[in-house]
């Protein structure tokens, strides 16, 4: 090892060239092609002088719209990513028999199923689940925009900010190798001194700021800027999932923020909140991280019980059955996921009445989930089913959820635990809700959707073909695993002895290799539309016959979304609007007060960024800089009072008229 | 297809194992109940209510009250069963609970008066989840062996848990459920092994690098067995006082199974109170002090001395000297030196 001069550490740290991981050849190959891709992608826009574009069109906006399309794009990056881990765990599992180390060693694996859980909930879920609502709740409940549009592109900045910590911890340092909840003491000072911890405090706590504030702002737009008439019990169901997860966004991320806070002054000031010694309680952090933790996963999959709560009634050509025990059932799970933490330690040693009490709330809760399946089953039900995409989606999630649901009732008998409890069986069911409900969600919501959100619907063949490789390569790699952990196998292991376990491994295996099969069928998909736009182009607005008033304005939306704010009388108000024969006003039109854009929210979020490096790295002067940098933009922004313009009557009329004249051609 | 393979966990070997597994297969059917009645109803309805099918359409059928009595109450009626079920279940096999039978067939309280029967109480194993092995002291014998667990058949085993420096969780599927093991803590389990073999045992929550090879073998012998290997541990271990436990406890990987005689009989006790080096305080002492008021500002500096050295035993680098407040300006005490000087004054 060199030794750096004392200066050396004052100007840039903890960092040394030791930290860039040359000898790993993998991470120099992902670089070497993250790279050059970057390098093509700027040459590209460069080219096309597209700069100025995308920073006054897309980075700079305020239009929920664009924000919530930039959510999914960033959900489809780090998917890539957290995926290319999975298939590397997965590589490493099937090959790690009979003696052979695999071609991970512990160092790199450890950092592998860290990362993957990490990018996956925080920056694959998260961003698609938060795309969706920023793009649909607004269009939904009839509003121009969110209640807070500036908050908005700097909450997704902060995300993205995140996002590129974690990135950047693949090629500078490294990750935590600690789990993705990183229990102490393992991520403590003493046993975790590195970088890698580092990287995930910061990387946390920057893009949680980022999801707290747009909770904030989801919450106070829908109970503040629905259209007139549409009283609670009026609003469409995905808007209902999206108001009950953004209630637990801001009741639970404060409470990540504190314990990850905790964690931080323990490793940097030697607090001992969380220390073996001195008073410290590392048992304190795993009920605090999961007092999170719980309603994180009811954040995920509510929007989900929302997307395909929308598609089964648009494609069974129905109003959803039981509108109200959907809504009762949705809050009733709210309220419950506060109250179940406690059974993902059940092997902590509470005691006996502790542990039922934990383990019957968390059966409780699959009564409204119940109760929400029979909801859909019901909508079908004497409906008219066309077979599209999303409703593909919707019934490989039923059948694929109710499995999950079950093994998730198995898990929350405490004695039954005890023997499954962070065994593969474990991990087969949390992949079973998430993969079989959130992620089926995320991909019924982008095929809904898309057509509102570029005029054009997305190609179905490539999505058929997605569609099947995600299912059947789900239960291919997912099933082995129910019975590896019936078998008594454990996570997070590195090689194994057993040579009898490896034939389940290599067929999990095989069935990554297939999900990864839809992944690019979906990328081709999306591909292929943009290619035949033309042939599949929608002039309508409305291309599914839907029901919500998304879909009673153009495809894509004007920026004001709606020249005339709707009046509600009915749930399922387009649908409504629709029979009563609803007549699209075509002159007397105003002038539409709007939000302007601003780069504070790039600004902002790139000073924090930088704060965060510079902490992770012990770059004291550059993080004191970048915090007064930050402090004094939002400063700055505040002085600004140039936030808003009118979009002239003339506009509207004109962009009203070419509408009319694609309706007439259509 | 399933038969082919060891699901040890349908198959277990120690009665509290079978009665978790008769939980889960109990619970299964009973979720069947629902699940199959659903996921069949799904295919029906989409293939009978296809476009192209022409069925019956009432697109303004949306609500049915008795059906909405049946579909909440029908998995209602599910979970209290379920919920009934959990709630004794969690109370039988509380792994705190000291036994109530051996097995199905022989109650405790007989297998304790039958003549191959053990003397009386459980025996007791204290565990130590190590930077990556697992030591096993048996208090009563006076002997330890690591790696390697072995209880004779049909008696009573309560383990009494603990960890040297992270989280780990003593599992041993063929036995019983497992449990964590937690640095300064102590947590218990109950269980007993009804047929003799040799079961595989493993921590199973991650604990760093060497996590994988954590593993353990678990011997159920019969009584003469178990009387036969504790005679030749007495005879033929090495000795583990508190230096040997010092050595023992770095971070090592694949240690071989080993047998201790000799073991310092408050040895567990040192290690749970963080304190087998003798300069370090121990904990419960720490607590007392606390619980009396604590030793004030003055009493920081020593206390800090007597930290439980962690980087020292992982194998790192010694934690350098932290700084830490010894003295807070008051305004009648400006400058703070009133705790400085009773830190130097030590």
């Amino acid at each position: 090892m060199t030794s750096y001069p004392e200066w050396w550490k004052l100007v840039f740290g903890r960092f040394t060239f030791e930290a860039l991981p040359l000898h790993e050849p993998i991470l120099v190959a992902t670089f070497a092609v993250v790279v050059l891709g970057g390098l093509a992608l700027l040459v590209l826009i460069t080219r096309m002088k597209a700069w100025g574009y995308l920073w006054n069109e897309w980075f700079t906006s305020v239009d929920h719209k664009k924000i919530g399309i930039m959510y999914m794009i960033l959900g489809v990056i780090m998917l890539l990513r957290g995926f290319a881990d999975a298939l590397m765990m997965r590589g490493q599992q099937a090959i790690a028999f009979a003696g052979s180390e695999g071609y991970l060693p512990p160092h790199h694996y450890d950092q592998i199923f860290t990362a993957h859980g990490v990018i996956m909930i925080f920056f694959v879920a998260m961003p698609f689940v938060t795309g969706l609502m920023n793009f649909v709740v607004p269009l939904q409940i009839g509003a121009r925009d969110v209640a807070f549009p500036f908050l908005n592109n700097f909450s997704f900045w902060m995300t993205v900010g995140g996002a590129v910590l974690v990135m950047a911890s693949l090629f500078i340092g490294e990750f935590a190798k600690t789990g993705w909840l990183a229990y102490p003491p393992l991520s403590g000072a003493a046993y975790s001194p590195g970088v890698g911890m580092d990287y995930y405090l910061w990387a946390l706590q920057i893009a949680g700021v980022g999801t707290t504030l747009s909770g904030v702002n989801l919450v106070a737009t829908i109970i503040k800027m629905r259209a007139p008439g549409m009283d609670m019990m009026k609003m469409p169901v995905f808007t209902w999932t999206s108001l009950c997860t953004n209630v637990l966004i801001v009741a639970t991320f404060p409470i990540l923020a504190a314990t990850l806070a905790l964690l931080t002054l323990d490793r940097y000031v030697g607090t001992n909140f969380f220390t073996n010694d001195l008073g410290g309680n590392p048992m304190m952090y795993v009920n605090l991280i999961w007092i999170w933790g719980h309603p994180e996963v009811y954040i995920l999959i509510l929007p989900a019980f929302g997307i395909f709560s929308e598609v089964a009634s648009t494609f069974c050509g129905k109003r959803l059955f039981g509108y109200a025990s959907m809504v009762y059932a949705t809050v009733v799970i709210t309220i419950l996921s506060y109250l179940v933490w406690l059974h993902h330690f059940f092997t902590m040693g509470s005691g006996a009445s502790v542990n039922s009490f934990f383990g019957i709330t968390t059966m409780i809760i699959s009564i409204p989930t119940g109760a929400k399946i029979f909801n859909w089953l019901f909508t079908m039900y004497r409906g008219r089913i066309r077979f599209e995409l999303p409703m593909m989606w919707l019934i490989a999630f039923m059948l694929t959820f109710v499995i999950g649901g079950m093994t998730g009732v198995m898990l929350a008998v405490p004695p039954a635990d005890f023997v499954l409890h962070n065994s593969l069986f474990l991990v087969a069911h949390f992949h079973n809700v998430i993969i079989g409900g959130v992620v089926f969600g995320i991909f019924a919501g982008i095929a809904y959707w898309f057509p509102k959100a570029f005029g054009f619907k997305l190609d179905p063949f490539w999505g058929k073909l997605s569609f099947w490789f995600w299912v059947v390569g789900f239960y291919v790699a997912f099933m082995p695993l129910y019975v590896l952990g019936l078998m008594g196998v454990t996570r997070r292991l590195n090689r194994f002895e057993d040579p009898s376990l490896q034939i389940w491994f290599v067929i999990a295996a095989i069935g990554a290799v297939l999900i990864l099969f839809g992944i690019l069928c979906f990328l081709i998909q999306i591909a292929v539309s943009i290619i035949h736009r033309d042939a599949l182009r929608d002039t309508t607005g409305d291309p599914w016959d839907g029901r919500t008033l998304e879909w009673s304005t153009s495809s894509p939306p004007p920026d004001y979304n709606f020249a005339f704010t709707p009046v509600i009388h009915d749930h399922d108000s387009w649908s409504d609007m629709k029979k009563r024969g609803y007549q699209r006003p075509l002159a007397g039109f105003r002038p539409i007060h709007m939000p302007r854009n601003t780069g504070a929210g790039v600004v902002i979020a790139g000073f924090a960024t930088l704060c965060g490096f510079a902490l992770i790295w012990h770059v004291w002067w550059l993080a004191a800089l970048t915090f007064v940098g930050a402090v004094a933009s939002v400063i700055t922004h505040s002085f600004n009072y140039d936030r808003d313009f009118h979009i002239p009557a003339e506009t509207v009329l004109r962009e009203e008229d070419s509408r009319s004249k694609l309706l007439a051609r259509a | 297809m399933l038969g082919g393979c060891q699901m040890v966990l349908l198959a277990p070997s120690g009665d509290v194992a079978v009665q978790q597994r008769n939980l889960l297969l109990t619970s299964t059917a009973l979720m069947l109940l629902i699940i199959v009645p659903v996921m069949a109803l799904t295919v029906f309805f989409a293939w009978r209510y296809r476009a192209s099918a022409n069925a019956t359409y009432d697109p303004d059928w949306h609500h049915s009250l008795p059906l909405e009595v049946v579909i909440w109450a029908v998995p209602l009626l599910i979970i209290i069963v379920i919920g009934a079920i959990t709630w004794m279940a969690t109370h039988l096999l509380d792994p705190y609970r000291p036994l109530g039978r051996i097995s199905a067939a022989k109650p405790a309280a007989a297998a304790r008066m039958s003549e191959n029967a053990p003397p009386q109480g459980p025996l007791v194993i204290q565990v130590v989840a190590l930077d990556w092995k697992w030591l096993f002291l048996y208090p009563e014998q006076g002997i330890a062996s690591l790696n390697e667990v072995v209880a004779p058949v049909d008696q009573p085993i309560e383990f009494r848990i603990t960890s040297s420096t992270v989280m780990n969780s003593l599992f041993i599927p063929a036995l019983a459920g497992q449990i964590y093991a937690m640095p300064g803590m102590q947590t218990k389990l109950n269980a007993v092994i009804n047929h003799p073999g040799d079961f595989e045992g493993f921590s199973a929550n991650y604990s760093g690098a060497g996590f994988s090879d954590m593993r353990f073998r678990f011997r159920g012998v019969d009584r003469q067995g178990f009387e036969a290997w504790t005679r030749a541990t007495r005879e033929k271990g090495g000795p583990l006082g508190r230096e040997e436990y010092l050595v023992l406890e770095r971070p090592s990987e694949r240690e071989p199974t080993r047998q201790f005689r000799d073991v310092a009989p408050d040895l567990f006790q040192a290690i749970l109170n963080m304190c087998v080096d003798r300069a370090k305080m121990c904990a419960r002492d720490m607590m007392a002090m606390d619980a009396r008021g604590g030793g004030g500002k003055e009493g920081i500096s020593t206390v800090m001395a007597l930290e439980y050295d962690k980087s020292i035993r992982r194998g790192g680098q010694p934690i350098p000297p932290r700084s830490f407040v010894t003295a807070i300006c008051t305004p009648a005490d400006v400058y703070g030196t009133a705790g400085l000087t009773a830190r130097v004054a030590n």
